[in-house]
């Protein structure tokens, strides 16, 4: 689903964001990318988002490689991935459905099934009362679940959360990784950055840390932290 | 439907809804497009009116007269008349009298005519007057000529026209320049204008990335906010324009012909070209303004 291959990443400015990269993600995966900030998970998603492009390695997508993709043909790929934010996003100026039907619109998708899709998904975030409620009207909580009906309304493969739970207190974060894990189940590979050591010591998913630049550790059924590195 | 026509059709819908909720900065847009067009069709009046009495003036002075001493011999005449008419530029040569350059005198002094009558011989010469295509030839005729027998003086109005013509081509130029600075200067407003409803709204536009919109579709709708701009600003202007110079027009106009014998140009005729040349000018700036305040964004 989605392969790195010896993927470095060195900025403009001289940073090494990431060195030597190998993983591999398959198909239905539910993974944890964990690490101190500064680290290299906001590069690593830019990466997948072909918001930065690599200094070395390839990076697949769905099999293709993204790293030689002309850039007009970027939003094509974006639309395999969909994405989740820590401050979510949404137009302020739309309604809950028009801010879901928007991901749709820009596609050039049908109306019938906009008009079919946007309930479908709002309903599985348990949102449907909310519709026609503008975003300052919602608690945070709400305002990640409309972010993540957006995010999957087009049903790309790919789900990538950035500290989507970062914003929010402890029982709402829960909230949203219900919903995740939801996602998941029905078959999206979903690919969540965090710091939240409690959500992700309990969901006992893969989990792949990253500090300066590289990958120290990647384990099924991982933690957060090895009490090891505790010294 | 098919899915480009619903996306040109989401487009459009777009564009306009931006138009509506952007209502505040579009009518800063629209003034400075406004104002800059009215500008523009000022001096574009002023040069045509210009323009138009310096023609006129042309085609009144075209002639060349060569006044002829009473001894001439109809040979050296003849030879004046035929070396005139194969100038080039020369539409005609005729030759005038001393009687018939008094009758003409008489009728143009009207009633002051009777002056005339007490003259006890014609003191005016005969003459050839030489009919030009344009009054530029007049050199030419004058360097034929001027070596020939019998001839008492040459007499043209050369550097009048000469005058008139620098001046024209002054005001011309100096119109071009001005327009030129003025659509320089009212693209950068506009794109400054839209630049700011662009930055407002910044986070539309990375929403509409993430969510995997083409280019063309992020500029779709700011490119038909900013026609839409330049289309309203064009309107106004012409109709201001049209009415304004209108109103002028009809109190100025006849004035004008008393005191110098020189017409307006009618806004009749003027408006079709002003309509065409406001519409061009203001969507074309309305599009280059949207494009080069987005070009930024898009390209990070």
């Amino acid at each position: 689903m989605i392969k790195f291959v010896n993927v470095s990443k060195e900025y403009k400015n001289g940073v090494k964001a990431l060195s030597n990269i190998n993983l591999t993600i398959s198909k239905g995966e539910f993974i944890f990318l964990v690490g101190p900030s500064g680290a290299g998970k906001s590069t690593l998603i830019k990466l997948i988002l072909k918001e930065e492009n690599p200094t070395e390695g390839k990076i697949y997508l769905n099999g293709m490689d993204i790293t030689k993709v002309k850039n007009r043909k970027i939003p094509y790929i974006r639309r395999n991935v969909g994405v989740v934010f820590q401050d979510f996003r949404l137009l302020p100026n739309k309604t809950v459905y028009e801010n879901v039907a928007f991901a749709m619109e820009i596609i050039g998708a049908h109306p019938k099934d906009i008009r079919r899709n946007v309930p479908m998904v709002l309903s599985m975030v348990d949102l449907s009362q909310k519709a026609h409620c503008y975003p300052h009207e919602l608690s945070g909580g709400e305002h990640q679940r409309v972010a993540i009906s957006r995010a999957i309304v087009n049903s790309p493969p790919i789900l990538i959360a950035d500290e989507p739970t970062g914003n929010l207190d402890p029982d709402t974060a829960w909230e949203i990784m219900k919903v995740l894990r939801d996602i998941n189940r029905r078959g999206t590979t979903i690919l969540m950055a965090t710091h939240a050591k409690d959500i992700v010591d309990v969901m006992k998913q893969r989990v792949v840390a990253i500090e300066g630049g590289r990958i120290i550790r990647d384990e099924e059924k991982g933690v957060y932290e090895h009490e090891l590195s505790h010294p | 439907m098919n899915m480009n026509f619903r996306i040109l059709k989401n487009i459009i819908k777009q564009g306009f809804q931006g138009v509506w909720r952007n209502r505040g900065m579009g009518l800063a847009s629209i003034s400075s497009i406004t104002a800059v067009l009215i500008i523009l069709g000022i001096v574009l009046i002023m040069v045509l009116s210009i323009n138009n009495v310096v023609i006129d003036t042309k085609s009144r002075f075209d002639e060349v007269q060569i006044f002829l001493e009473d001894e001439i011999t109809d040979e050296q005449l003849a030879r004046i008349e035929n070396e005139a008419k194969n100038t080039q530029g020369v539409l005609s040569v005729v030759f005038q009298s001393k009687e018939q350059a008094l009758e003409t005198m008489k009728k143009q002094w009207e009633e002051d005519a009777y002056l005339l009558e007490g003259l006890e011989t014609n003191p005016l010469p005969n003459s050839l007057i030489v009919q030009l295509k344009d009054i530029e030839y007049a050199d030419l005729v004058v360097d034929k000529v001027s070596g020939f027998q019998g001839i008492e003086e040459i007499k043209y109005n050369k550097d009048i026209i000469d005058k008139l013509i620098l001046f024209s081509n002054y005001i011309r130029a100096g119109g071009l320049v001005i327009v030129a600075i003025l659509i320089l200067v009212s693209i950068f407003i506009i794109s400054n204008t839209i630049k700011i409803t662009v930055t407002a709204r910044r986070r539309e536009i990375d929403i509409m990335k993430y969510v995997g919109a083409t280019n063309g579709y992020i500029r779709g709708p700011f490119i038909i906010e900013g026609l839409v701009f330049g289309l309203i600003g064009a309107i106004i202007s012409i109709l201001i324009v049209y009415y304004g110079y209108g109103y002028f027009f009809n109190r100025v106009n006849d004035r004008l012909y008393v005191l110098f014998t020189v017409y307006l140009v009618s806004p009749k005729v003027l408006m079709k070209d002003i309509a065409i040349i406001f519409t061009s000018i203001g969507l074309g700036i309305g599009t280059i303004g949207s494009l080069v305040s987005l070009k930024r964004f898009l390209n990070a």
